[in-house]
């Protein structure tokens, strides 16, 4: 196994940039998560790490072996496609084994690691099926045979739960993170659902518009979101932003919503006037009937173990996440009290993070 | 509501009425297609007289007397001659003692009809392996001025390929390939290459590209890939385009008129030069017209099954 690491990679087609200057390293026995919507540059990214695209600039190293421009065949990976891709004249035992044929394995030894690779997917049983005939998760699970018999460097995968029902998908995210507890492999998964990302990966690389937004653990990205862009994507319903118009001192404890004071973790740079949010997860609400910051409730969305609440504040719609025992009245006046040591201040115009006290544990560990 | 399904998707299930217009709309298609057959076979064992015979005769004897007079020369001799000759070694001995003469030595239909064989499928193989390759460059990478060359390569069949005959006959003289087989075979190729290139290219387009992407990150070479990925799947489509290529090899008449006279004569041009006494042996000619319809109908009926087969079927989400 081995460490995946890219150097200000960056892929022009035409006038279009897919990817901007991006860097991450993934290290030995990681599984990064690329995250982003579609066109965001994340396939692009993966399969350029595969070889099955030239960086316009930029370099790839595999296991500091600089492999930016070598063969797709000569990288020793594997790619999990969207599609499958299984080879559909070709049965699954063949399928899985195709591989290793190209390496020129002993036909014996082809047949024991098929059946094991098997075993381990829990597809023994259907090995001299045609993969025409089979269920998406059985596909699914060919196509992750395929790519771990060779027990390759590392694994990419390009949103390979995509087209399986939800149902199957959740299934396949707990199988798929249970293999990689087994096997360990260096992998690097693309997807732009971020249940997905949350769910299995150790590391995440936010993407939007071919630029990396954060790198970073789900619960650093989650809780410290650096981007306006990250916070909005990442979290459902995503990260309430009320926004308002200031200046902000290096030290300060606390902005002015509409002259009423909110205690914030501590800022820890100088912010000339501008454009403001402030940014508050759902669940780093709660209701009190004290508090100054005041809105009528809008709507409400039961999800048993609690429920969304919306509500309509001067600085826009708000949406809480609060115990699912208390019932609302549309229209009702309710006050609302933040988590003052969970907050997040950004930049409206850039969309970045301001430094506090919050970002800087992040640093610290 | 029902008449609305029905014309928006046609899922109602047709009405008996309309399958019995179908029915017969397809019987007699058929039947237009299948009469000019069965009368050239139904010739080819009819005996000379009955072959001209008005009104056409359908019942008749059924002689094999056109087929013998297809595969051989005949000489007219006395009667006498041929009651001193020992006893006939064949039906077609008999046969041909019975109208006074008796058999000189085979014709050259077989010779011919080799040639047939040797040029069409030689050129079908020619014009299908550098279209699929063609196709293939095409489909895949970033050809420079792709859409001027696929267009280029079309207009070769904008004129009919005769068109060019007087060009191309002083061309070949001036090279020597005048009344060879490899000549034939270069200019069947030539025409066939365009076709081939254009129907291959849109079944390639059909291959999605993660398949050989597969393949290579799967330790192949892009040849590989291409020979033990692409081609498997594209069976239908180069099946389909070699039925094509065959069929226009096989029936040219015009430039294998032109072009072949001797020893690279193919079948067609031979064909209407067969004649027996006192005009054209007309049994002879449809004996050799049957046979000259095995080869396509044989390679057709096995390629029936690569034509059917959707093999991609389902592999592949869309």
């Amino acid at each position: 196994m081995s460490e995946i690491k890219i150097v200000n990679l960056r892929k022009q087609f035409g006038d279009f940039v897919a990817v901007e200057d991006s860097s991450f390293t993934v290290e030995d026995g990681e599984f990064l998560a690329l995250l982003g919507p579609s066109g965001c540059g994340k396939t692009t990214t993966l399969r350029m790490i595969a070889g099955l695209e030239l960086p316009t600039s930029g370099k790839i190293y595999l296991d500091g072996e600089d492999v930016t421009f070598n063969r797709a065949s000569a990288r020793d990976i594997a790619f999990v496609f969207q599609l499958f891709a299984l080879y559909p004249h070709m049965n699954v035992r063949r399928n899985i084994g195709f591989p290793l044929v190209s390496q020129g394995v002993a036909k014996a030894e082809i047949r024991a690691r098929v059946v094991e690779t098997a075993k381990l997917l829990r597809i023994d049983h259907i090995l001299d099926r045609s993969v025409s005939g089979l269920a998406g998760g059985d596909r699914q699970r060919v196509a992750l045979g395929r790519a771990i018999i060779r027990r390759p460097k590392c694994f990419l995968m390009d949103e390979p739960l995509g087209t399986l029902d939800a149902e199957f998908r959740e299934v396949m995210v707990h199988e798929l993170r249970e293999l990689h507890n087994r096997i360990h492999a260096t992998t690097v998964y693309v997807t732009h659902d971020q249940h997905e990302a949350m769910a299995m990966a150790d590391k995440i690389a936010v993407m939007n518009h071919g630029v990396i937004e954060q790198f970073g653990t789900p619960q650093e990205i989650y809780n410290r979101p650096a981007s306006m862009y990250v916070a909005d994507f990442i979290g459902s319903p995503p990260m309430n932003f009320m926004r308002f118009h200031s200046g902000l001192k290096r030290g300060a404890r606390s902005i002015f919503l509409d002259a009423v004071e909110v205690a914030v973790p501590e800022v820890g740079e100088d912010v000339l006037p501008g454009e403001m949010a402030l940014g508050v997860r759902p669940e780093h609400i709660r209701f009190s009937d004290r508090s100054p910051i005041r809105g009528a409730v809008y709507g409400s969305e039961y999800l048993g173990t609690n429920q969304i609440v919306a509500v309509e504040t001067a600085a826009g719609i708000v949406k809480a996440r609060v115990a699912a025992d208390r019932s609302f009245r549309l229209g009702e006046t309710v006050g609302l009290e933040f988590n003052p040591d969970r907050l997040a201040v950004f930049d409206c115009a850039s969309g970045r993070a301001i430094a506090s006290s919050l970002y800087a544990e992040a640093r610290h560990g | 509501m029902s008449s609305v399904n029905a014309t928006a998707h046609s899922v109602v299930e047709p009405t008996p009425t309309v399958k019995r217009i179908a029915g017969t709309i397809v019987i007699l298609y058929a039947l237009v297609t299948v009469i000019p057959l069965a009368w050239i076979f139904l010739t080819s064992i009819k005996s000379p007289p009955d072959s001209i015979s008005y009104p056409p005769k359908v019942i008749f004897t059924p002689t094999i007397e056109g087929f013998c007079n297809l595969f051989t020369t005949r000489t007219r001799q006395t009667p006498d001659y041929i009651q001193s000759l020992p006893a006939p070694t064949s039906t077609c001995d008999e046969i041909t003692r019975r109208r006074n003469m008796v058999i000189a030595g085979p014709s050259n239909y077989w010779p011919r009809f080799g040639n047939s064989l040797v040029i069409a499928f030689g050129s079908t193989f020619l014009a299908v392996s550098l279209g699929t390759l063609a196709a293939y460059g095409f489909s895949r990478f970033r050809v420079p001025l792709a859409d001027d060359l696929l267009f280029f390569i079309l207009s070769t069949r904008m004129m009919p390929p005769i068109a060019v005959a007087i060009p191309i006959y002083l061309m070949y003289r001036q090279f020597g390939l005048s009344d060879t087989a490899l000549g034939m075979i270069l200019l069947y190729t030539a025409v066939n290459v365009s076709l081939a290139v254009w129907l291959l290219k849109g079944f390639i387009d059909e291959i999605p590209r993660e398949y050989e992407e597969a393949a290579m990150i799967d330790g192949y070479t892009r040849l590989q890939a291409f020979w033990k990925v692409v081609l498997p799947q594209a069976t239908t489509g180069i099946a389909a385009t070699a039925i094509f290529c065959l069929i226009f090899a096989w029936n040219e008449y015009a430039f294998a008129v032109l072009l072949t006279s001797g020893s690279a004569q193919t079948a067609p041009p031979f064909i209407p030069t067969i004649i027996g006494e006192g005009g054209q042996d007309w049994p002879a000619v449809a004996a050799g017209t049957t046979i000259f319809l095995v080869p396509i109908l044989v390679f057709t009926i096995i390629l029936r099954k690569q034509l059917l087969r959707g093999i991609t079927f389902g592999a592949v989400r869309k």
